[in-house]
């Protein structure tokens, strides 16, 4: 019997919606499993971020050919909202500053917004919190994060981990990481990647984009997919990070390194 | 945070205005109409002295010749307004002595509106106010008043032991004559301006608080003004009065009948602090701002003002406007007192087709006064909002301070924020510092909500309110909760 795939990408051709004649991804193929942590390696404006955030749903792109299945549902009629509420969560690559919103309030926004979404009752301030401290012991998130507003002030790695804190929170069952350890320290992309580790349990899968294969000496991938200018031009192993490694992108045509 | 099932509670409540119901009374009317025969009578319903009718005769007089203000700045005007068409006194026909004796179904209003006149509720019936911390579940003493009347005042006993004056205005004329005749008019003088002098005309009724030297009062005061029957304008008049080291926070509620005509509400109020007295006055003002079509709605012109009589006094205004199909208030402290401090803290939202004009004005006289203005206005809809300020540094006031931030933000492409900020300064000592910022709704910050699953009602109502805490945190506590819902309801239907 075969599984239903989490996600399965099928043909997936996008436009720019403000300027329809720049084609970003050019037919996308990828089926992920659950359990699976798939990794998206290009170089820069190969449509890595582009298809990221089409997953995500946000709506400065149109889809003209091809299909995304979640979980075996056509993704095209349900807004990012939607979309997060059914397990899909995008890690971003610049987190945005929220002024004047905590990062707990923002929190128990997102959590119980799920929650109605699932028919749940919305959680309390009590059950919250203790739900809020489980994950930060989980995810190595000091709980203090949580007092300041969204992002305001934060450096850089802490952005990063109050990303993957968020997925652990909602527990989504995608996690798709857009170059999640750019501008990380080695200490941060630990901390960052063993997060990532902590939530790999045979079902939640993740999609982790990134120009530098350095991510994945911590976040072990089972597939390696190489995407030049909006095309899937190598399927492989974690071997293929390794191989990138050492020629960079000059096999494909694009002469950039794929180390730091 | 207001979460998605409480606004779509609070939309189901009021699919576009929850406080729109018209309480069936039986009332006194005047004719409509506006003359010297007008003022006399509202005067003598309320038997009031001699010296009342004379001050009330001398603005008439001064009002008939002057005319409406054509300064503010309203893009989309109002037509005329008839002031031979509106009755300037309506009082629900059983006057109340006790609880036992007011109308049930002025009890009944108050009830829908969430005030409770009853002092066994001690809390202000609030959704949500149940979540606060105990420490926050004191009593409020409730003025209520009711189109040109008020109908109850609660916790007078308890105030009157710790020596705090707390009543209708035109009971404290009756009881209290001595106060009012020292104060009244005192900051606000009935040649003011249009709206402050047809008020100084025509006034009904109104709070009057009086906190003795040293006092700080036990509770926090407020009054719900309500405006029920047709064609009728409310003219409340509100004196507040600290005594030395005296210190009271006093709160006003205001909501309105939907009704496609506009009815006006020109109000004032009066603060004096004398010598390390705080005075701060809160208001959440919810009238019927009028539907999309900018029909109907309260024209909210208004005239607060407070002194700062003696050394280190201080007052403070916070607003959340966020009804009224116009508003024109410009709550303003005179700082005549060293050492005192003015604070002008303000939430003015624009929907609808609602027009603004808000603002205030700190007039520094004594040395060392310092001012805060912080003003938070945004626009929806085809909502126009506009900040208009003035800071005057007098000759005297030296080494006075000002610090100004003023921070619009627009959703939709409809609607415009506009900032008129004017700063006199007449001495080298004095210094003031003015930030203004004009943001529209970032998608980048939408779409970061709605990435995490937060719908895109919810988000704009969550980076409104963001965009509002450094004034909502100036509220109590219970009515920080009100505010924030209160916003997420009055943004409903703005984005999409």
């Amino acid at each position: 019997m075969s599984q239903t795939p989490l996600l399965k990408i099928s043909n997936l051709h996008v436009r720019l919606e403000d300027d329809p004649a720049v084609e970003i991804l050019r037919g996308i193929d990828l089926t992920i499993m659950p359990g699976e942590v798939h990794s998206i390696m290009g170089p820069n404006g190969s449509g890595k971020s582009t298809l990221a955030q089409v997953l995500a749903g946000k709506d400065d792109y149109e889809i003209t050919e091809g299909s995304i299945e979640f979980n075996g549902e056509d993704l095209d009629d349900l807004g990012p909202d939607e979309r997060a509420n059914a397990g899909i969560f995008l890690a971003f690559q610049y987190p945005v500053e929220i002024p004047g919103v905590s990062a707990m309030q923002f929190l128990k926004a997102a959590v119980n917004a799920k929650r109605v979404f699932e028919g749940k009752d919305e959680l309390n301030a009590g059950a919250l919190l203790k739900h809020f401290r489980a994950k930060a012991d989980q995810i190595y998130v000091p709980f203090e994060m949580l007092k300041r507003n969204v992002n305001e002030g934060f450096s850089g790695g802490e952005k990063k981990r109050f990303e993957i804190f968020q997925m652990a929170v909602l527990d989504s069952v995608l996690g798709i990481l857009d170059e999640s350890d750019s501008g990380l320290d080695i200490d941060a992309l630990k901390i960052v990647s063993e997060g990532v580790n902590s939530m790999r349990d045979g079902h939640r899968a993740f999609l982790l984009i990134t120009h530098y294969q350095r991510l994945l000496d911590y976040i072990v991938p089972d597939q390696v997919h190489v995407l030049v200018k909006g095309r899937i031009v190598k399927s492989g192993g974690k071997e293929l990070a390794m191989e990138l490694e050492e020629n960079g992108y000059a096999p494909f045509g694009v002469n950039e390194p794929a180390t730091v | 945070m207001t979460t998605t099932e409480e606004v779509a509670r609070i939309s189901d409540e009021r699919r576009e205005y929850k406080f729109g119901f018209v309480t069936d009374i039986e009332q006194d009317f005047a004719p409509p109409g506006l003359d010297e025969s007008t003022v006399r009578f509202i005067s003598s319903k309320k038997n009031e002295p001699a010296w009342l009718l004379e001050w009330r005769l001398k603005a008439f007089r001064k009002w008939q010749a002057m005319t409406e203000p054509e300064w503010v700045f309203l893009p989309y005007g109002y037509p005329p307004i008839d002031y031979q068409a509106i009755s300037y006194y309506a009082a629900p026909k059983a006057g109340p002595k006790s609880l036992d004796e007011v109308d049930p179904k002025l009890l009944e209003t108050y009830e829908k509106l969430g005030i409770p006149l009853s002092e066994t509720k001690t809390l202000l019936g609030i959704e949500g106010a149940a979540e606060s911390p105990a420490d926050a579940r004191r009593p409020v003493a409730v003025d209520a008043v009711f189109d040109s009347v008020s109908v109850k005042t609660t916790f007078q006993k308890e105030l009157a032991e710790a020596g705090v004056i707390f009543c209708p205005i035109s009971e404290a004329v009756r009881d209290h004559p001595e106060l009012v005749q020292k104060y009244l008019g005192s900051v606000v003088p009935y040649s003011d301006n249009y709206f402050a002098t047809l008020n100084s005309a025509v006034f009904s009724d109104g709070s009057f608080v009086y906190v003795p030297k040293g006092v700080k009062c036990p509770m926090e005061l407020s009054t719900y003004f309500r405006i029920n029957a047709r064609n009728t304008g409310q003219f409340e008049r509100t004196l507040i009065i600290a005594e030395e080291g005296a210190d009271v926070s006093y709160l006003e509620g205001c909501t309105a009948p939907m009704r496609d005509e506009n009815q006006l509400h020109a109000a004032v109020v009066e603060l004096v602090a004398m010598k390390d007295a705080t005075i701060k006055y809160s208001t959440i003002q919810n009238w019927y701002p009028g539907d999309e079509n900018g029909k109907g709605g309260i024209y909210n012109f208004v005239t607060k003002r407070g002194i700062c009589k003696g050394d280190r006094a201080r007052i403070s205004w916070t607003q959340v406007e966020t009804g009224s199909a116009i508003t024109w208030k410009y709550p303003s402290v005179i700082l005549q007192g060293d050492d005192s401090k003015g604070e002008f803290y303000s939430v003015a939202l624009t929907n609808l087709r609602q027009q603004a004009d808000t603002g205030t004005k700190m007039i520094h006289i004594g040395k060392n006064t310092t001012s805060t203005v912080v003003s938070k206005g945004i626009s929806a809809g085809q909502g126009q909002n506009t900040y208009r300020g003035l800071i005057q540094m007098n000759k005297g006031a030296k080494n006075a301070h000002n610090y100004t931030q003023c921070d619009s933000i627009l959703i939709g492409d409809q609607c415009g924020a506009h900032t008129f900020p004017y700063v006199d300064i007449r001495n080298q000592t004095a210094t003031a510092e003015h930030e203004a910022s004009t943001t529209k709704i970032a998608e980048d910050q939408l779409f970061y909500c709605t990435a995490r699953g937060i719908s895109e009602e919810d988000a704009v109502s969550l980076l409104v309110n963001g965009f509002c805490k450094e004034v909502f945190s100036e509220l109590p506590m219970e009515f920080a909760v009100e505010a924030n819902k209160l916003l997420a309801v009055s943004l409903e239907g703005s984005v999409g």
